[in-house]
């Protein structure tokens, strides 16, 4: 186990969303400065054809974090197929002081042999593969977002050199496709889809035929409409050898999301003060824990106090 | 009865390579139950795939699979009838008690069977060093989708071939085809998930049962139908997946095929209830390379195996002669009579 | 082999009403004695309804006056007649006309089609009838053929007389009571 194991760490995720330069830029300048997490992932994980619009705001991006002392991790694309898709991890690994992390097999032969990260894209269900991505170098290991608590309790004790991340804040990732949905609702075509996805922060609503909220859709991405919100089970998921809490970002103040979080690990805050926090942050947001339960993931389930 | 081979035969040292298109392409076709992999090989299937009775594979539907009895005979039956068995153990072991995957594995290699289909890392490691004779292939739940990741899977666990996720254009497949060391087989009718396999959770999200972890998506135990008014209802879990008017074709309510909402339009916002035919791709698909086109549909009933595995035999058959294909006799089994070529053309995305 | 055609053959409305008023203890006790037979000469199929076969189904063709409620556990399958309306609470209830129902058993018809096209419709416990459907089409069941057996040594002549009764009910019904085989 790493030194993490002992004082769980919070990493807060790439941005999934189309935002402009100018709001990346400023969301990150702002984490660098005030949000207490320990590791910022920074990159296109989503859509290749949204990166050339805030590509030269990376590097300062970049560097401010690093200023700020974070650890900063760079996040590769989640399905890349096209040659330039396929060149951009090139780019990544090239990159000096930042932990490159994985998001498809494809970035694996260039990974491999020097410490990196895996990201939540990438199937880490069993100490079988757990173990044989540790040998290629994997230092952090973000679980599925919809794995449950018995399955990351089974696999903690395998852990060897890699701290195992658990999904802890947003709403969850729950698939990826060559189809852009965005595209395909406005009527476009994915080649020219016209960014239509830069109009939807936190995503595109889809609701069922009852109007009950259900999914959100994110360009190719499909995501739950629920904010997965674990600030309630963290004491459980720690003390079952979980080292570090991922917080996806959205338009909310992600800042006081984190201290929040924070505050919880801390033990400054109790979990049922950390909910209302949260919630007063996200007052029309429903949230949801289901998936670490081993139930469905858009259902609630209240904590007992431990 | 044709027997493709799975092993390409080395070529005579003073003959020229044949061209990629006459050669014939192998039929994988569904099993899920014993009786339907009869069905298949006296339709003329090359090869069948077929997957045991738990959650070690992605069809892991109530009545179905085979146990490891009915697996070996129908191993043998098979084989004496010239026929491949490739063995889906396509889901993500659980953490803690890998055991039924691993023994699994064991199975098909003590059975003699002609490949695994396996999707995860940990459970590739584990046949490749148990069983380095087992011919591995990589599934469609693997979601390898570039050469990258491709070649990563041949050169780390020697797999012999890739099932190709359902996000490929046939121009990207050929393209795709040069740049790796093994076979591809791609989708050739069926079923079509239009999210990249191994990487959805939408099932998990609206019932708890997983494709990755369960081996099953929006699974029949959250299915419920209703009859209100003069509309009926089909709802996975506690959400209501589509609702048409009484006397109108219902398919079944699989989450992505559903009707939904969604700036304020309401459509099939993922994927309409069609079936994959890209039955008349098929010229293009073997001058792309591909080595094997797979018939979905391990779920479905063995009339059902019979007809589809019947129809794509002389598709292929027609192919290799150099003649048209007839597409007419897919088109009545397609689910929802609509068929789509998928992502294999670029205007699908 | 028959193709995926929604249009199932419905039971002449004549012959349908003529059924109506003949009592239903007979027409259970010979269901009786064909699901026991069934069960030894068709273990795997009663094993692979697994935890499903506990379930209490309702069959309910159509087109006749009654409807047959069966929960075919392999240790103690109960199989009974009764007049619709008249059943008793199941888990799972398949319905549509003798002629789809029988072309199921045998393998004629594809489930997911008949269900597509409504040829035939399906309530409660999906899970079951999922089972059902799929043990069904793994055991590829003949019913003259498993009506034969009943009558042990007898079974050979028996069956060849009952593919000729069958071969006239199917002219007069166009249900086919003998499954096509295709094998040799």
């Amino acid at each position: 186990m790493s030194d993490d194991a002992t004082r769980p760490t919070l990493t807060l995720g790439t941005v999934l969303f189309n935002w402009p330069a100018d709001r990346l830029r400023d969301f990150y300048a702002r984490i660098a400065d005030e949000a207490p997490v320990e590791r910022v992932c920074v990159g296109e994980a989503v859509c290749s054809k949204r990166l050339p619009f805030y590509d030269e705001v990376l590097p300062d991006i970049v560097e401010r974090l690093k200023a700020s002392g974070k650890t900063v991790i760079l996040s590769s694309l989640m399905l890349p197929t096209l040659p330039r898709e396929r060149a951009m991890i090139d780019g990544l690994v090239a990159t000096d002081g930042v932990l490159v992390e994985g998001n498809d097999i494809s970035t694996f032969s260039k990974l491999a042999g020097k410490p990196h990260a895996i990201g939540p894209f990438i199937n880490v269900y069993n100490e079988g593969t757990l173990a044989f991505l540790e040998k290629q170098g994997a230092v952090h290991v973000a679980l599925p977002p919809e794995m449950p608590l018995t399955a990351m309790a089974a696999l903690a004790p395998h852990a060897k050199t890699a701290t195992l991340e658990a999904w802890a804040f947003g709403r969850a990732p729950l698939a990826i496709s060559a189809r852009c949905y965005h595209a395909r609702i406005h009527g476009v075509s994915k080649d020219s889809c016209q960014f239509v996805c830069n109009q939807d922060l936190d995503g595109l609503p889809v609701d069922t035929l009852e109007g009950r909220p259900f999914l959100a859709v994110n360009g190719v991405q499909t995501l739950s409409d629920a904010y997965v919100n674990l600030i309630g089970d963290l004491r459980g998921l720690c003390a079952r050898g979980i080292g570090s809490f991922r917080l996806s970002p959205h338009t909310c103040d992600m800042v006081a999301v984190a201290q929040a979080f924070r505050d919880v690990l801390d033990g400054a805050c109790d979990p049922a003060e950390g909910e209302r926090r949260i919630a007063a942050l996200l007052p029309q947001a429903r949230f949801a824990n289901g998936f670490v339960h081993g139930k469905p993931g858009h259902q609630r389930i209240a904590v007992a106090a431990e | 009865m044709t027997a493709a081979t799975l092993a390409s035969p080395a070529p005579a040292a003073n003959t020229p390579a044949p061209r990629p298109w006459t050669k014939k392409l192998e039929l994988v076709c569904p099993a899920g139950t014993p009786a339907a992999m009869r069905a298949a090989i006296e339709a003329g299937a090359d090869s069948v795939y077929c997957g045991f009775a738990d959650e070690t594979n992605a069809r892991n539907f109530p009545g179905l699979n085979f146990s490891p009895t009915e697996m070996a005979d129908a191993i043998a039956y098979a084989h004496k009838r010239n026929v491949k068995v490739l063995v889906a153990v396509n889901t993500f072991p659980r953490a803690g008690s890998p055991g039924s995957w691993h023994k699994a594995i064991d199975t098909i290699a003590a059975a003699g069977g002609d490949a695994a289909i396996v999707a995860d890392i940990g459970l590739l490691d584990y046949a490749c060093e148990k069983h380095p004779k087992l011919r591995l292939h990589l599934s469609v739940q693997a979601a390898a989708a570039s050469a990258d990741s491709i070649r990563y899977y041949v050169e780390r666990f020697g797999v012999k071939r890739v099932v190709l996720p359902r996000v490929l254009t046939v121009a990207e497949i050929a393209a795709l085809n040069k740049e790796i060391p093994c076979e591809t087989e791609v989708f050739v009718f069926g079923g079509l998930c239009v999210m990249a396999e191994g990487r959805c959770s939408l099932s998990s999200y609206a019932t708890g049962c997983s494709p990755n972890m369960n081996g099953v998506c929006s699974p029949p135990s959250h299915v419920a139908y209703h009859q209100e008014g003069g509309a009926f209802s089909s709802r996975l879990g506690e959400f209501l997946i589509n609702k048409v008017p009484a006397g109108v074709p219902m398919p079944y309510p699989t989450l992505c095929k559903g009707r939904f909402t969604a700036n304020g339009e309401t459509s099939h916002i993922f994927e309409d209830p069609a079936s994959l035919d890209a039955s008349l791709l098929i010229p293009p698909l073997a001058e792309a390379g591909v080595t094997a086109l797979k018939i979905e549909g391990r779920q479905r009933s063995r009339s059902y195996t019979d007809a589809v595995v019947r129809a794509l035999r002389a598709a292929v058959d027609a192919h290799a002669r150099g003649k048209p294909i007839d597409s007419r006799a897919l088109m009545s089994l397609s689910e929802g009579a609509t068929t789509t070529r998928g992502a294999y053309q670029k205007t699908w995305r | 082999m028959s193709s995926q055609s929604a249009t199932v053959p419905e039971l002449p409305a004549a012959l349908s009403l003529g059924l109506r008023p003949l009592p239903l203890a007979p027409l259970s006790m010979a269901l009786k004695i064909l699901v026991r037979s069934a069960v030894h000469r068709h273990p795997a199929m009663f094993a692979r309804l697994g935890d499903q076969a506990g379930k209490r189904f309702v069959i309910d063709p159509t087109d006749l006056p009654f409807v047959v409620v069966m929960t075919p556990r392999l240790d103690d399958p109960e199989i009974e007649a009764v007049r619709r309306g008249e059943e008793p609470a199941a888990d799972a209830r398949i319905a549509g006309p003798l002629a789809g129902l029988v072309g199921l058993v045998h393998g004629n018809y594809d489930g997911d089609a008949l269900f597509f096209s409504r040829d035939l419709s399906v309530e409660g416990d999906m899970s079951a009838v999922v089972a059902l459907r799929n043990a069904l089409d793994d055991a590829e069941i003949d019913l003259v053929a498993e009506a034969a057996a009943v009558l042990g040594p007898l079974a050979n002549p028996a069956e060849r007389v009952g593919r000729i009764a069958a071969g006239v009910a199917e002219r007069i019904t166009g249900i086919a009571f003998a499954r096509t085989r295709s094998e040799p």
